[in-house]
Protein backbone atom coordinates (compact mmCIF):
# COMPACT_ATOMS: atom_id res chain seq x y z
CA UNK A 1 0.00 0.00 0.00
CA UNK A 2 1.30 3.13 -0.57
CA UNK A 3 1.08 6.52 2.10
CA UNK A 4 -0.38 9.32 0.43
CA UNK A 5 2.93 12.12 1.41
CA UNK A 6 0.29 15.02 0.36
CA UNK A 7 0.33 17.53 3.69
CA UNK A 8 3.17 15.03 5.02
CA UNK A 9 5.90 16.95 6.94
CA UNK A 10 9.56 16.10 6.23
CA UNK A 11 9.81 13.72 9.74
CA UNK A 12 6.62 11.54 8.76
CA UNK A 13 8.01 10.95 5.70
CA UNK A 14 11.71 10.27 6.14
CA UNK A 15 10.24 7.93 8.84
CA UNK A 16 7.98 6.44 6.67
CA UNK A 17 10.95 5.51 4.15
CA UNK A 18 13.45 4.49 6.75
CA UNK A 19 10.83 2.26 8.53
CA UNK A 20 10.08 0.49 4.81
CA UNK A 21 6.86 1.59 5.05
CA UNK A 22 7.20 3.94 2.03
CA UNK A 23 9.40 4.02 -0.93
CA UNK A 24 11.87 7.46 -1.42
CA UNK A 25 11.05 6.81 -4.91
CA UNK A 26 6.90 7.13 -3.91
CA UNK A 27 7.86 10.12 -2.06
CA UNK A 28 9.34 11.82 -5.30
CA UNK A 29 7.16 10.57 -7.68
CA UNK A 30 4.38 11.91 -5.29
CA UNK A 31 6.04 15.17 -5.01
CA UNK A 32 6.32 15.29 -8.89
CA UNK A 33 3.19 14.84 -8.86
CA UNK A 34 2.17 17.79 -7.11
CA UNK A 35 4.20 20.41 -8.91
CA UNK A 36 2.77 19.19 -12.19
CA UNK A 37 -1.10 19.19 -10.87
CA UNK A 38 -0.37 22.21 -9.45
CA UNK A 39 2.66 24.57 -10.79
CA UNK A 40 0.60 25.76 -13.63
CA UNK A 41 -1.06 28.01 -11.52
CA UNK A 42 1.27 29.04 -8.30
CA UNK A 43 4.63 29.11 -11.19
CA UNK A 44 6.92 28.49 -8.01
CA UNK A 45 8.97 26.23 -10.72
CA UNK A 46 11.73 27.05 -12.71
CA UNK A 47 13.22 24.03 -13.57
CA UNK A 48 11.93 20.45 -12.03
CA UNK A 49 14.82 18.06 -11.92
CA UNK A 50 12.86 14.53 -12.29
CA UNK A 51 15.41 12.49 -13.72
CA UNK A 52 18.01 13.45 -11.20
CA UNK A 53 15.32 13.15 -8.31
CA UNK A 54 14.25 9.61 -9.31
CA UNK A 55 17.80 8.41 -9.52
CA UNK A 56 18.72 10.06 -5.91
CA UNK A 57 15.39 8.36 -4.31
CA UNK A 58 16.08 5.03 -6.39
CA UNK A 59 19.80 5.75 -4.36
CA UNK A 60 17.90 6.00 -0.98
CA UNK A 61 15.95 2.80 -1.39
CA UNK A 62 18.77 1.05 -2.72
CA UNK A 63 20.77 1.72 0.56
CA UNK A 64 17.89 1.09 2.92
CA UNK A 65 17.55 -2.50 1.08
CA UNK A 66 21.28 -3.15 1.49
CA UNK A 67 20.66 -2.00 5.58
CA UNK A 68 23.08 1.14 5.21
CA UNK A 69 21.98 3.92 7.49
CA UNK A 70 20.50 7.12 5.82
CA UNK A 71 19.95 10.05 7.06
CA UNK A 72 16.70 12.19 9.02
CA UNK A 73 16.08 13.53 5.57
CA UNK A 74 15.86 10.05 3.91
CA UNK A 75 13.38 10.16 0.99
CA UNK A 76 12.39 13.81 1.32
CA UNK A 77 11.59 15.98 -1.59
CA UNK A 78 13.21 19.36 -1.39
CA UNK A 79 14.00 22.05 -4.09
CA UNK A 80 16.22 25.47 -4.01
CA UNK A 81 15.79 28.87 -5.01
CA UNK A 82 17.39 29.30 -8.79
CA UNK A 83 20.33 30.80 -7.16
CA UNK A 84 21.57 27.61 -5.84
CA UNK A 85 23.99 25.93 -8.36
CA UNK A 86 22.32 22.83 -9.66
CA UNK A 87 24.49 20.53 -11.11
CA UNK A 88 23.86 20.39 -14.63
CA UNK A 89 21.74 23.59 -14.73
CA UNK A 90 22.73 27.59 -15.63
CA UNK A 91 22.56 29.10 -12.50
CA UNK A 92 19.79 31.95 -13.51
CA UNK A 93 19.38 33.75 -10.38
CA UNK A 94 16.01 35.06 -11.31
CA UNK A 95 17.51 36.86 -14.49
CA UNK A 96 17.20 35.94 -18.38
CA UNK A 97 21.52 37.10 -18.76
CA UNK A 98 22.71 33.93 -16.62
CA UNK A 99 20.94 31.81 -18.43
CA UNK A 100 23.61 31.96 -21.09
CA UNK A 101 25.93 30.53 -18.22
CA UNK A 102 27.55 27.06 -19.08
CA UNK A 103 25.76 24.48 -16.55
CA UNK A 104 26.88 24.22 -13.26
CA UNK A 105 29.19 21.74 -12.75
CA UNK A 106 28.63 20.49 -9.21
CA UNK A 107 26.02 21.52 -6.56
CA UNK A 108 25.87 24.32 -3.82
CA UNK A 109 27.20 23.01 -0.45
CA UNK A 110 23.94 23.01 0.95
CA UNK A 111 22.33 20.93 -1.70
CA UNK A 112 24.97 18.65 -1.16
CA UNK A 113 24.65 18.24 2.90
CA UNK A 114 20.78 17.78 2.64
CA UNK A 115 21.44 15.29 -0.43
CA UNK A 116 23.71 13.53 2.05
CA UNK A 117 21.38 12.91 4.73
CA UNK A 118 19.09 11.43 2.27
CA UNK A 119 16.88 14.00 0.77
CA UNK A 120 16.18 14.21 -2.85
CA UNK A 121 16.30 17.65 -5.09
CA UNK A 122 13.12 18.07 -7.62
CA UNK A 123 14.01 21.61 -8.64
CA UNK A 124 14.78 24.72 -8.65
CA UNK A 125 12.57 27.61 -7.85
CA UNK A 126 11.33 31.11 -8.98
CA UNK A 127 12.65 34.24 -7.69
CA UNK A 128 13.07 38.13 -8.13
CA UNK A 129 15.83 39.19 -10.09
CA UNK A 130 19.13 38.65 -8.70
CA UNK A 131 17.43 38.51 -5.59
CA UNK A 132 16.78 42.32 -5.58
CA UNK A 133 13.10 41.88 -5.02
CA UNK A 134 10.68 41.54 -2.22
CA UNK A 135 8.13 40.76 -4.28
CA UNK A 136 8.12 37.44 -5.88
CA UNK A 137 7.51 39.23 -9.05
CA UNK A 138 10.19 37.98 -11.96
CA UNK A 139 9.54 39.54 -15.42
CA UNK A 140 11.05 36.89 -17.20
CA UNK A 141 9.34 33.78 -15.61
CA UNK A 142 6.16 35.56 -14.24
CA UNK A 143 5.66 36.09 -10.46
CA UNK A 144 5.46 33.17 -8.09
CA UNK A 145 1.99 33.22 -6.88
CA UNK A 146 0.57 32.91 -3.13
CA UNK A 147 -1.31 29.76 -2.53
CA UNK A 148 -3.29 31.36 -0.37
CA UNK A 149 -4.67 33.57 -2.62
CA UNK A 150 -3.22 33.49 -6.43
CA UNK A 151 -4.29 36.52 -7.12
CA UNK A 152 -1.64 37.90 -4.51
CA UNK A 153 2.17 38.37 -4.39
CA UNK A 154 4.70 35.38 -2.44
CA UNK A 155 6.91 37.88 -1.35
CA UNK A 156 10.47 38.10 -2.60
CA UNK A 157 13.03 37.60 -3.66
CA UNK A 158 12.32 33.65 -2.88
CA UNK A 159 9.06 33.70 -3.90
CA UNK A 160 9.14 30.50 -5.40
CA UNK A 161 10.39 28.72 -2.48
CA UNK A 162 7.51 30.80 -0.32
CA UNK A 163 4.95 29.18 -2.69
CA UNK A 164 5.84 25.78 -3.01
CA UNK A 165 6.36 24.85 0.96
CA UNK A 166 3.19 27.10 1.26
CA UNK A 167 1.44 25.14 -1.73
CA UNK A 168 2.92 21.87 0.06
CA UNK A 169 4.15 20.72 -3.31
CA UNK A 170 7.60 20.44 -1.13
CA UNK A 171 8.08 19.94 2.86
CA UNK A 172 10.98 21.70 2.15
CA UNK A 173 12.89 24.54 0.11
CA UNK A 174 15.59 26.36 0.91
CA UNK A 175 15.89 30.37 -0.13
CA UNK A 176 18.56 33.37 0.44
CA UNK A 177 17.95 36.62 2.52
CA UNK A 178 20.52 39.71 1.77
CA UNK A 179 17.09 41.90 3.40
CA UNK A 180 14.55 39.69 4.44
CA UNK A 181 13.99 37.11 1.08
CA UNK A 182 13.60 34.48 3.68
CA UNK A 183 11.63 36.22 6.05
CA UNK A 184 8.80 38.54 3.98
CA UNK A 185 7.69 35.02 1.46
CA UNK A 186 7.48 33.34 4.95
CA UNK A 187 5.14 35.84 5.84
CA UNK A 188 3.14 36.32 2.93
CA UNK A 189 2.91 32.75 1.91
CA UNK A 190 2.41 31.84 6.11
CA UNK A 191 5.15 29.36 6.75
CA UNK A 192 7.88 29.07 8.75
CA UNK A 193 11.11 30.58 7.70
CA UNK A 194 14.78 30.39 9.22
CA UNK A 195 17.57 32.97 8.79
CA UNK A 196 20.08 31.79 10.12
CA UNK A 197 23.03 34.17 11.73
CA UNK A 198 25.51 35.62 9.20
CA UNK A 199 28.35 33.11 8.31
CA UNK A 200 26.39 30.23 10.04
CA UNK A 201 25.36 28.22 6.65
CA UNK A 202 27.99 27.97 3.60
CA UNK A 203 26.82 30.20 0.64
CA UNK A 204 29.20 28.24 -1.74
CA UNK A 205 28.30 27.86 -5.11
CA UNK A 206 25.46 30.38 -4.47
CA UNK A 207 24.93 32.92 -6.75
CA UNK A 208 25.68 36.02 -4.56
CA UNK A 209 23.77 39.47 -3.95
CA UNK A 210 25.00 41.74 -1.50
CA UNK A 211 28.12 39.64 -0.10
CA UNK A 212 28.21 41.68 3.30
CA UNK A 213 24.56 40.56 3.90
CA UNK A 214 24.05 37.30 2.07
CA UNK A 215 22.62 34.70 4.08
CA UNK A 216 20.98 31.34 3.10
CA UNK A 217 18.59 29.09 4.85
CA UNK A 218 15.25 26.95 5.13
CA UNK A 219 11.55 27.25 4.53
CA UNK A 220 9.38 24.37 5.91
CA UNK A 221 5.99 24.00 7.35
CA UNK A 222 6.21 23.20 10.87
CA UNK A 223 9.70 24.14 13.08
CA UNK A 224 10.81 20.21 13.36
CA UNK A 225 11.04 20.22 9.82
CA UNK A 226 13.17 23.71 9.65
CA UNK A 227 15.75 22.35 12.24
CA UNK A 228 16.14 19.21 10.55
CA UNK A 229 17.02 21.22 7.30
CA UNK A 230 19.28 23.55 9.24
CA UNK A 231 20.87 20.92 11.52
CA UNK A 232 21.85 19.02 7.96
CA UNK A 233 23.02 22.23 6.43
CA UNK A 234 25.12 23.41 8.96
CA UNK A 235 29.23 23.06 9.50
CA UNK A 236 32.58 24.69 8.37
CA UNK A 237 33.01 25.52 4.47
CA UNK A 238 36.34 26.76 3.07
CA UNK A 239 34.87 27.77 0.00
CA UNK A 240 33.02 30.41 1.58
CA UNK A 241 34.88 33.21 3.13
CA UNK A 242 31.95 34.11 5.16
CA UNK A 243 31.26 31.11 6.85
CA UNK A 244 32.27 30.07 10.06
CA UNK A 245 34.13 27.35 11.73
CA UNK A 246 32.16 27.06 15.01
CA UNK A 247 31.20 23.75 14.81
CA UNK A 248 28.27 22.10 14.48
CA UNK A 249 25.49 22.78 17.02
CA UNK A 250 22.75 20.52 16.19
CA UNK A 251 19.57 22.04 17.07
CA UNK A 252 16.65 19.18 16.86
CA UNK A 253 17.24 17.66 19.91
CA UNK A 254 16.96 20.93 21.84
CA UNK A 255 13.33 22.42 20.57
CA UNK A 256 12.09 20.04 23.55
CA UNK A 257 13.53 22.15 26.21
CA UNK A 258 10.75 24.88 26.09
CA UNK A 259 11.13 28.33 26.71
CA UNK A 260 11.21 28.58 30.32
CA UNK A 261 13.66 31.13 31.63
CA UNK A 262 13.86 33.19 28.63
CA UNK A 263 13.31 36.24 28.56
CA UNK A 264 11.04 38.04 25.77
CA UNK A 265 11.03 41.37 25.17
CA UNK A 266 8.93 43.22 21.91
CA UNK A 267 10.39 45.66 19.77
CA UNK A 268 8.91 49.35 20.29
CA UNK A 269 9.73 52.40 18.25
CA UNK A 270 10.40 51.82 14.52
CA UNK A 271 9.04 48.54 15.04
CA UNK A 272 5.60 49.51 16.01
CA UNK A 273 4.89 52.11 13.74
CA UNK A 274 4.03 51.66 9.92
CA UNK A 275 1.87 48.45 10.46
CA UNK A 276 -1.21 47.64 9.72
CA UNK A 277 -3.33 45.83 11.71
CA UNK A 278 -2.50 42.49 10.83
CA UNK A 279 0.96 43.06 11.82
CA UNK A 280 -0.38 44.55 15.03
CA UNK A 281 -2.56 41.51 16.12
CA UNK A 282 0.08 38.89 14.91
CA UNK A 283 2.63 40.50 16.96
CA UNK A 284 -0.01 40.60 19.87
CA UNK A 285 -0.96 37.24 19.93
CA UNK A 286 2.60 36.32 19.88
CA UNK A 287 3.77 38.51 22.53
CA UNK A 288 0.78 37.14 24.76
CA UNK A 289 1.66 33.57 24.36
CA UNK A 290 4.96 34.37 25.18
CA UNK A 291 4.18 36.27 28.58
CA UNK A 292 6.04 39.27 27.12
CA UNK A 293 5.06 42.84 29.07
CA UNK A 294 8.74 44.18 27.95
CA UNK A 295 9.29 46.82 25.36
CA UNK A 296 12.92 47.25 24.57
CA UNK A 297 13.79 49.79 21.39
CA UNK A 298 16.30 48.71 19.09
CA UNK A 299 18.45 52.07 18.88
CA UNK A 300 18.50 53.65 15.37
CA UNK A 301 16.59 51.06 13.61
CA UNK A 302 15.48 53.68 11.18
CA UNK A 303 18.87 54.46 10.31
CA UNK A 304 20.01 51.16 10.39
CA UNK A 305 17.52 50.22 7.80
CA UNK A 306 19.06 53.44 5.60
CA UNK A 307 22.00 52.22 5.83
CA UNK A 308 21.66 48.50 4.81
CA UNK A 309 19.67 50.10 1.90
CA UNK A 310 23.01 52.28 0.92
CA UNK A 311 25.46 48.49 1.00
CA UNK A 312 22.87 47.04 -0.90
CA UNK A 313 22.56 49.14 -3.59
CA UNK A 314 26.36 49.90 -3.94
CA UNK A 315 27.64 46.08 -3.42
CA UNK A 316 24.80 44.97 -5.85
CA UNK A 317 25.87 47.73 -8.29
CA UNK A 318 29.48 46.65 -7.63
CA UNK A 319 28.76 42.81 -8.32
CA UNK A 320 26.39 43.82 -12.34
CA UNK A 321 28.49 46.60 -13.39
CA UNK A 322 29.93 44.51 -16.27
CA UNK A 323 26.31 43.27 -17.06
CA UNK A 324 25.26 46.79 -17.17
CA UNK A 325 27.78 47.56 -19.44
CA UNK A 326 27.02 44.98 -21.57
CA UNK A 327 23.71 43.97 -21.52
CA UNK A 328 21.82 46.72 -19.78
CA UNK A 329 18.18 45.65 -22.13
CA UNK A 330 18.17 42.33 -20.83
CA UNK A 331 17.72 43.27 -17.27
CA UNK A 332 14.46 43.95 -15.05
CA UNK A 333 14.31 47.36 -16.17
CA UNK A 334 13.33 47.96 -12.66
CA UNK A 335 16.20 46.39 -11.12
CA UNK A 336 18.79 47.87 -13.63
CA UNK A 337 17.92 50.88 -12.79
CA UNK A 338 18.11 50.59 -9.35
CA UNK A 339 21.83 49.13 -10.03
CA UNK A 340 22.99 51.76 -11.78
CA UNK A 341 21.48 54.03 -9.32
CA UNK A 342 23.98 52.64 -7.02
CA UNK A 343 26.83 52.56 -8.93
CA UNK A 344 26.78 56.28 -8.14
CA UNK A 345 26.66 56.32 -4.77
CA UNK A 346 29.88 58.05 -3.30
CA UNK A 347 32.27 55.89 -1.83
CA UNK A 348 32.65 58.02 1.36
CA UNK A 349 29.00 57.04 2.09
CA UNK A 350 29.34 53.82 1.76
CA UNK A 351 32.25 53.36 4.04
CA UNK A 352 30.27 55.41 6.71
CA UNK A 353 27.28 52.83 6.26
CA UNK A 354 29.88 49.75 7.23
CA UNK A 355 30.76 52.06 10.49
CA UNK A 356 27.68 52.43 11.61
CA UNK A 357 27.07 49.32 11.25
CA UNK A 358 29.65 48.54 13.84
CA UNK A 359 28.32 51.31 15.62
CA UNK A 360 25.13 49.35 15.86
CA UNK A 361 26.08 45.98 16.17
CA UNK A 362 27.80 46.58 19.39
CA UNK A 363 24.27 48.67 21.01
CA UNK A 364 21.99 45.60 19.71
CA UNK A 365 24.21 43.64 21.28
CA UNK A 366 23.75 45.21 24.51
CA UNK A 367 20.21 44.91 24.69
CA UNK A 368 20.93 40.89 24.30
CA UNK A 369 22.52 41.05 27.92
CA UNK A 370 18.94 42.30 29.26
CA UNK A 371 16.97 39.79 26.54
CA UNK A 372 16.88 36.78 25.24
CA UNK A 373 14.41 37.28 22.57
CA UNK A 374 13.23 39.96 20.48
CA UNK A 375 9.67 39.95 18.47
CA UNK A 376 8.94 42.21 15.93
CA UNK A 377 6.40 42.36 12.52
CA UNK A 378 7.90 40.02 9.66
CA UNK A 379 6.11 42.38 7.37
CA UNK A 380 3.76 45.79 8.00
CA UNK A 381 1.23 43.99 5.90
CA UNK A 382 -0.29 41.00 4.61
CA UNK A 383 0.58 39.88 1.11
CA UNK A 384 -0.36 43.07 -1.56
CA UNK A 385 -2.10 42.51 -4.95
CA UNK A 386 0.22 41.12 -7.83
CA UNK A 387 1.43 44.15 -9.86
CA UNK A 388 0.56 46.43 -6.83
CA UNK A 389 2.51 49.43 -6.43
CA UNK A 390 1.11 51.57 -3.47
CA UNK A 391 -0.61 50.77 -0.23
CA UNK A 392 -2.01 53.53 2.25
CA UNK A 393 -1.02 53.56 5.62
CA UNK A 394 -2.63 55.99 8.25
CA UNK A 395 -3.53 58.09 5.69
CA UNK A 396 0.07 58.23 3.64
CA UNK A 397 0.13 56.73 0.46
CA UNK A 398 3.54 54.04 0.69
CA UNK A 399 4.83 52.62 -2.41
CA UNK A 400 4.48 49.10 -1.47
CA UNK A 401 8.30 47.54 -3.42
CA UNK A 402 10.32 50.27 -0.94
CA UNK A 403 8.34 49.02 2.48
CA UNK A 404 7.66 45.47 2.31
CA UNK A 405 11.30 44.90 3.81
CA UNK A 406 10.91 47.70 6.28
CA UNK A 407 11.07 45.75 9.30
CA UNK A 408 13.06 42.61 8.48
CA UNK A 409 16.59 45.31 6.83
CA UNK A 410 17.47 46.05 10.80
CA UNK A 411 18.15 42.89 11.56
CA UNK A 412 19.86 40.88 9.01
CA UNK A 413 21.85 44.04 8.37
CA UNK A 414 23.99 42.94 11.46
CA UNK A 415 23.35 39.15 10.69
CA UNK A 416 21.14 38.04 13.66
CA UNK A 417 19.48 34.95 13.71
CA UNK A 418 15.53 35.08 13.19
CA UNK A 419 12.82 32.27 12.65
CA UNK A 420 9.99 33.86 11.03
CA UNK A 421 7.00 32.72 12.28
CA UNK A 422 3.35 32.45 10.48
CA UNK A 423 0.53 33.54 12.22
CA UNK A 424 -2.45 31.98 10.78
CA UNK A 425 -5.00 34.96 9.96
CA UNK A 426 -8.05 35.15 8.31
CA UNK A 427 -8.27 35.75 5.42
CA UNK A 428 -4.59 35.90 4.91
CA UNK A 429 -1.41 34.89 7.02
CA UNK A 430 1.30 37.21 8.03
CA UNK A 431 4.34 36.83 9.85
CA UNK A 432 6.15 37.72 13.03
CA UNK A 433 10.08 37.48 13.54
CA UNK A 434 11.55 35.49 16.31
CA UNK A 435 15.14 37.39 16.80
CA UNK A 436 17.64 36.27 19.08
CA UNK A 437 21.80 37.13 19.55
CA UNK A 438 24.28 35.65 17.00
CA UNK A 439 24.64 31.80 17.01
CA UNK A 440 21.61 31.21 19.20
CA UNK A 441 19.39 29.71 16.66
CA UNK A 442 18.80 27.05 19.52
CA UNK A 443 16.88 30.05 20.97
CA UNK A 444 14.85 31.50 18.14
CA UNK A 445 13.95 27.95 16.92
CA UNK A 446 12.55 26.68 20.48
CA UNK A 447 10.79 29.77 21.13
CA UNK A 448 9.25 29.03 17.71
CA UNK A 449 8.55 25.30 18.52
CA UNK A 450 6.75 26.54 21.48
CA UNK A 451 4.36 28.98 19.61
CA UNK A 452 3.48 25.74 17.56
CA UNK A 453 3.15 23.76 19.86
CA UNK A 454 1.00 26.38 21.75
CA UNK A 455 -1.58 26.44 18.64
CA UNK A 456 -0.64 30.28 17.78
CA UNK A 457 1.89 29.46 14.63
CA UNK A 458 0.71 27.13 12.19
CA UNK A 459 1.23 26.75 8.88
CA UNK A 460 -1.82 24.44 7.29
CA UNK A 461 -1.93 23.51 3.84
CA UNK A 462 -4.62 26.42 1.62
CA UNK A 463 -8.01 24.86 0.63
CA UNK A 464 -7.38 23.29 -2.23
CA UNK A 465 -3.74 21.92 -2.00
CA UNK B 1 23.42 66.95 -3.51
CA UNK B 2 20.68 68.52 -4.38
CA UNK B 3 17.97 66.67 -6.78
CA UNK B 4 18.46 69.64 -9.48
CA UNK B 5 22.11 69.00 -9.62
CA UNK B 6 22.02 65.01 -10.13
CA UNK B 7 21.81 65.23 -13.97
CA UNK B 8 25.09 66.43 -14.34
CA UNK B 9 26.59 64.01 -11.94
CA UNK B 10 24.86 61.07 -13.25
CA UNK B 11 26.35 62.22 -17.14
CA UNK B 12 29.71 62.38 -15.17
CA UNK B 13 29.81 59.12 -12.94
CA UNK B 14 28.45 57.55 -16.43
CA UNK B 15 31.36 58.58 -18.88
CA UNK B 16 33.81 58.03 -15.27
CA UNK B 17 32.24 54.47 -14.60
CA UNK B 18 31.19 53.71 -18.83
CA UNK B 19 27.98 53.01 -17.82
CA UNK B 20 25.28 53.61 -20.36
CA UNK B 21 22.32 55.76 -18.93
CA UNK B 22 20.08 55.79 -22.14
CA UNK B 23 17.59 59.12 -21.85
CA UNK B 24 14.33 56.67 -21.63
CA UNK B 25 15.91 55.48 -18.26
CA UNK B 26 17.18 58.68 -16.46
CA UNK B 27 14.00 59.77 -14.49
CA UNK B 28 14.31 56.01 -12.81
CA UNK B 29 17.95 56.34 -12.10
CA UNK B 30 17.53 60.05 -11.02
CA UNK B 31 14.49 58.93 -8.51
CA UNK B 32 16.94 55.90 -7.42
CA UNK B 33 20.16 58.20 -7.07
CA UNK B 34 17.42 60.30 -4.88
CA UNK B 35 16.17 57.57 -2.74
CA UNK B 36 19.90 56.73 -2.42
CA UNK B 37 21.26 59.51 -1.15
CA UNK B 38 18.54 60.69 1.09
CA UNK B 39 18.64 57.35 3.22
CA UNK B 40 22.79 58.08 2.45
CA UNK B 41 22.43 61.59 4.34
CA UNK B 42 20.74 59.80 7.23
CA UNK B 43 23.61 57.77 8.24
CA UNK B 44 25.82 60.43 7.04
CA UNK B 45 24.93 62.96 9.65
CA UNK B 46 24.75 60.15 12.69
CA UNK B 47 28.23 61.33 14.58
CA UNK B 48 30.79 58.42 14.87
CA UNK B 49 33.88 58.19 16.76
CA UNK B 50 36.41 58.35 14.79
CA UNK B 51 38.22 55.15 15.59
CA UNK B 52 35.07 53.56 14.26
CA UNK B 53 35.75 50.56 12.71
CA UNK B 54 33.87 49.53 9.30
CA UNK B 55 32.31 46.65 9.86
CA UNK B 56 32.99 44.58 6.42
CA UNK B 57 34.29 41.29 7.43
CA UNK B 58 38.28 40.59 6.38
CA UNK B 59 40.21 38.06 8.43
CA UNK B 60 43.84 38.37 7.81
Amino acid sequence: MTINTDGLSAQQIAQAVTDGKLSALDATEAALARIAKHDSVLNSFTDVTADRARAKARAVDAAIAAGQKVGPLAGVPFAVKNLFDVKGLSTRAGSKINRDLAPSPRDATLIERMEAQGAVLVGALNMGEYAYDFTGENVHDGPSRNPHDTTRMTGGSSGGSGSAVGGGLVPIALGSDTNGSIRVPSSFCGIFGLKPTYGRLSRARSFPFVASFDHLGPFARNVGDLARAYDAMQGPDADDAACTTRPVEPITPLLVEGIDGLRVAVAGGYFQRNVFPEAVEAVARVAKALNATKTVEIPEAARARAAAYVITTTEGASLHLDRLRKRPNDFDPAVRDRLIAGAMVPAPLVDRAQKFRRWYRAKVLELFRSVDVIIAPATPCIAPKLGQVNFVLDGVELPVRANIGIHTQPISFIGLPVVAVPIPLVPMPIGVQIIAAPWREDIALRVAHALERAGVATAPLPRGL
Amino acid sequence: MAADHLDGYIDAVSKALALPVEEAWRPAVRANLEVSLRLARLVDEFPLPDETEPASVYTA
